[in-house]
């Protein structure tokens, strides 16, 4: 799950992370009180959209103009900014094309800025642990710097015996070239983000950039956080924070039946149980010469009732022209697949071809199901037979 | 024979009484997998599917010879499960349970380094040696006893493998499901140097798919082990999206390996013979074992 940046510097703050003063704000009237309150020469007005690069990105109704982050000398000049930002469509290189509608304003405090500096952390995969991630070249594309100049990137990882030591943070700091009070400054940023990304399960808290003021303090400009879903359990108080104008409404509602779905651009929608196989039934669509419509994932041992949620978001879905449900059961069982497509396609009604491929545990009662359902379903043997068949399926109706 | 399971196996069930150990401990049972009895924390004393109920694995292990743990028990729970197997000295655990907590599994690993238990999974279909022990949650009925030695990310992938290499003809000396969790136990090496090992293992199929660096590890592997054992890839998700999941400090630890791409080039660099499709693992196994590819 992510948050937006003002949220991740709320929870940051808690743990004693150094943030500049900020309001987050819904209207250019609220912008200009914020403004006023926050006073100062001049303040940051900050698009707040579950994606990074706004500040380099720009508005889909002025392709020329200014980017998501934009300075206010006066509090109506923030006024203006709100008012041109509110509503309107954001496009970053991480957006895509159709951008996203920014909602909330972040009015932070202006800074100065001596240095930029890049600091992370999340699970590396290969040590078991979390890796701490820093940089001299903050406030750029971290993907950027690791292809281009991979010796500037630093990794430090953390012993869960342990946790993180001060030493650790205080060696980062002088590979960080910091001096003075800033090593010692770096070292409660270090033990933040840490205790952060410990108390509340976080998949990565990122601050891009770290920034190194004129007189030695460090300040937190930007601030990235998401979480590991499968912790959620353990901290209710964080799906307050979610915003769902951020997520895909199909992952949405599929989120909230426990199931891993992630909407894509082609028409053969898929219904599959495992991860694995849900990729490899996408990729053999792909080979067959078309696009899948989504990675659904049904998962192991999933009730009728959530089974049929799946195969309803599948069929809502106007783009879908066909739909491939390929399920090979071991701790899922054919007879409840079949059950939850019969009772989920008579109740939504069954617009699209239709390739059930069945195999696994209990399959000779799935395909029994299906045959008495009085369904207009194509039944298959094997995957490469199953995406032959909707592939086939789907172009015949095209034609048609 | 097989690898790290074998009729002889004794095996206890973690989860014991719940609605998912009970199912699958049936099935295992009905396989002729010799099951010894089951964890369940306060149901000590009583008899479940015929055989005896233990409050902790540390009875169990006192009351009676045990080679391997599997766990049902729900997420939240699931890594102290493990935790218990290890302080228990269960050889073999082998977690099947989905949706741990990762620094949950960060903390278990580290324990499980300083031990001498292996740990497969979590989030895994589990083990099977066809014909002789069955430790998960795969259908049983699909295998056929044979050479193929199967390790894969994927549970039900696995299964097409196995199907796959069953509707051929040949069959599997042991599949591992080696599980998709970021932080786990046994990785694709680990497996792989055992089937490399095993007489009676003759050649390998092993699936992959993006994300992590494992498959790379995997390829460094066969390349230098010098196996003449053929082995068989398939890496999953070419046409995913790529940055859906994991952010892109991610892909900063690893310096772009991530990728179907990457990961396809590291295997064939190996010689690995890469299936394109994943509804053909069998026969390119086939075709590669008479020669003909």
């Amino acid at each position: 799950m992510n948050i937006h940046e003002y949220q991740a510097k709320t929870l940051l703050k808690g743990f004693g992370m150094p943030v500049l003063d900020g309001r987050v704000v819904r209207s250019p009237d609220e912008a200009l009180v914020a403004a006023r309150a926050i006073g100062g020469p001049l303040v940051v007005v900050k698009a707040q959209i579950h994606a990074g690069g706004r500040g380099a990105g720009h508005f889909a109704d002025d392709p020329g103009g200014k980017g998501g982050v934009r300075l206010a000398r006066t509090p109506d000049d923030a006024r203006q900014a709100a008012i041109a930002m509110l509503d309107s469509t954001l496009i970053t290189r991480q957006t895509g094309p159709a951008g996203r509608i920014v909602r909330r304003l972040y009015i932070e405090a202006g800074c100065e800025i001596a240095r930029e500096l890049y600091l992370s952390l999340l699970v590396d995969r290969a040590t078991g642990r979390i890796v701490i991630v820093a940089s001299q070249d903050g406030g750029m594309a971290i993907e950027d710097v690791a292809a281009a100049t991979p010796e500037r990137i630093l990794k430090e990882s953390i012993d869960p015996a342990t946790g993180l030591s001060d030493y650790q943070a205080r060696t980062l700091a002088a590979r960080l070239d910091l001096h003075g009070r800033s090593i010692r400054a770096f070292t409660t940023v270090l033990r933040a983000a840490y205790e952060a990304f410990v108390a509340l399960d976080a998949a990565i808290v990122e601050i891009n950039p770290l920034v190194v003021t004129g007189s030695g303090d460090l300040v937190a400009l930007d601030a990235k956080m998401s979480f590991d879903d499968n912790a959620l359990f353990r901290h209710p108080e964080l799906e307050e924070l979610r915003d769902e104008n951020e997520e895909d409404p199909r992952e949405r509602e599929a989120a909230r039946h426990g199931l891993a779905y992630v909407g894509l651009d082609g028409t053969i929608g898929c219904m599959v149980n495992g991860a694995g196989l849900a990729m490899a039934t996408m990729d053999i669509i792909k080979m067959e010469g078309e696009e899948p419509a989504n990675f659904l994932d049904v998962g192991g041992g999933a009730s009728r009732e959530r089974v049929a949620a799946a195969f309803r978001i599948v069929l809502s879905d106007q783009k879908v022209r066909g739909i491939l449900v390929n399920i090979f059961g071991g701790i899922m069982r054919c007879d409840i697949i079949a059950e939850a497509i019969v009772a989920a396609s008579h109740e939504t009604g069954l617009r699209v071809p239709l390739v059930v491929r069945l195999a696994g545990t209990n399959v000779e009662r799935g395909e029994e199901i299906l045959s008495r359902s009085g369904l207009k379903i194509i039944p298959a043997s094997d995957l490469g037979d199953a995406a032959r068949k909707i592939v086939a399926a789907v172009r015949a109706e095209g034609v048609a | 024979m097989s690898i790290l399971v074998h009729s002889d196996t004794r095996v206890l069930t973690q989860g014991f009484t719940g609605a998912q150990g009970t199912f699958h401990s049936e099935q295992a049972l009905a396989y002729g997998t010799k099951l010894v009895g089951g964890v369940t924390p306060g149901r000590g004393g009583e008899t479940h599917l015929g055989l005896p109920v233990f409050d902790t694995v540390a009875q169990a292990c006192a009351a009676t010879r045990v080679d391997a743990s599997v766990i049902y028990v729900p997420p939240a729970g699931a890594a102290d499960a493990i935790l218990e197997a290890i302080a228990a000295g269960v050889p073999l655990i082998v977690c099947i349970t989905e949706g741990i907590p990762v620094l949950d599994m960060v903390r278990v690993q580290q324990v499980l380094h300083r031990s001498e238990s292996l740990l497969i999974g979590p989030n895994c279909p589990g083990i099977i040696t066809p014909g002789e022990c069955k430790i998960g949650i795969m259908p049983g009925a699909i295998h056929r006893p044979g050479k193929v030695g199967i390790v894969s990310r994927s549970g039900t992938l696995t299964y097409e493998a196995v199907a796959q290499t069953s509707a051929v003809g040949l069959g599997q000396s042991t599949c591992v499901g080696i599980g998709g969790d970021p932080v786990k136990g046994m990785d694709f090496i680990d497996v792989l140097e055992r089937f490399i090992a095993d007489p009676d293992t003759d050649s390998i199929i092993m699936i992959g798919e993006i994300g992590g660096t494992s498959e790379i590890e995997a390829a460094t592997l066969i390349r230098d082990s010098g196996t003449r054992k053929p082995v068989v890839g398939f890496i999953a998700g070419a046409t995913a999206p790529p940055g859906r999941r994991m952010g892109h400090a991610g892909a900063v630890i690893t310096g772009g390996h991530e990728t179907a791409a990457a990961k396809i080039e590291a295997l064939r660099d190996a010689g690995i013979h890469v299936s394109a499709s994943p509804a053909l693992l069998g026969q390119t196994l086939l075709d590669v074992l008479s020669g003909r590819a």
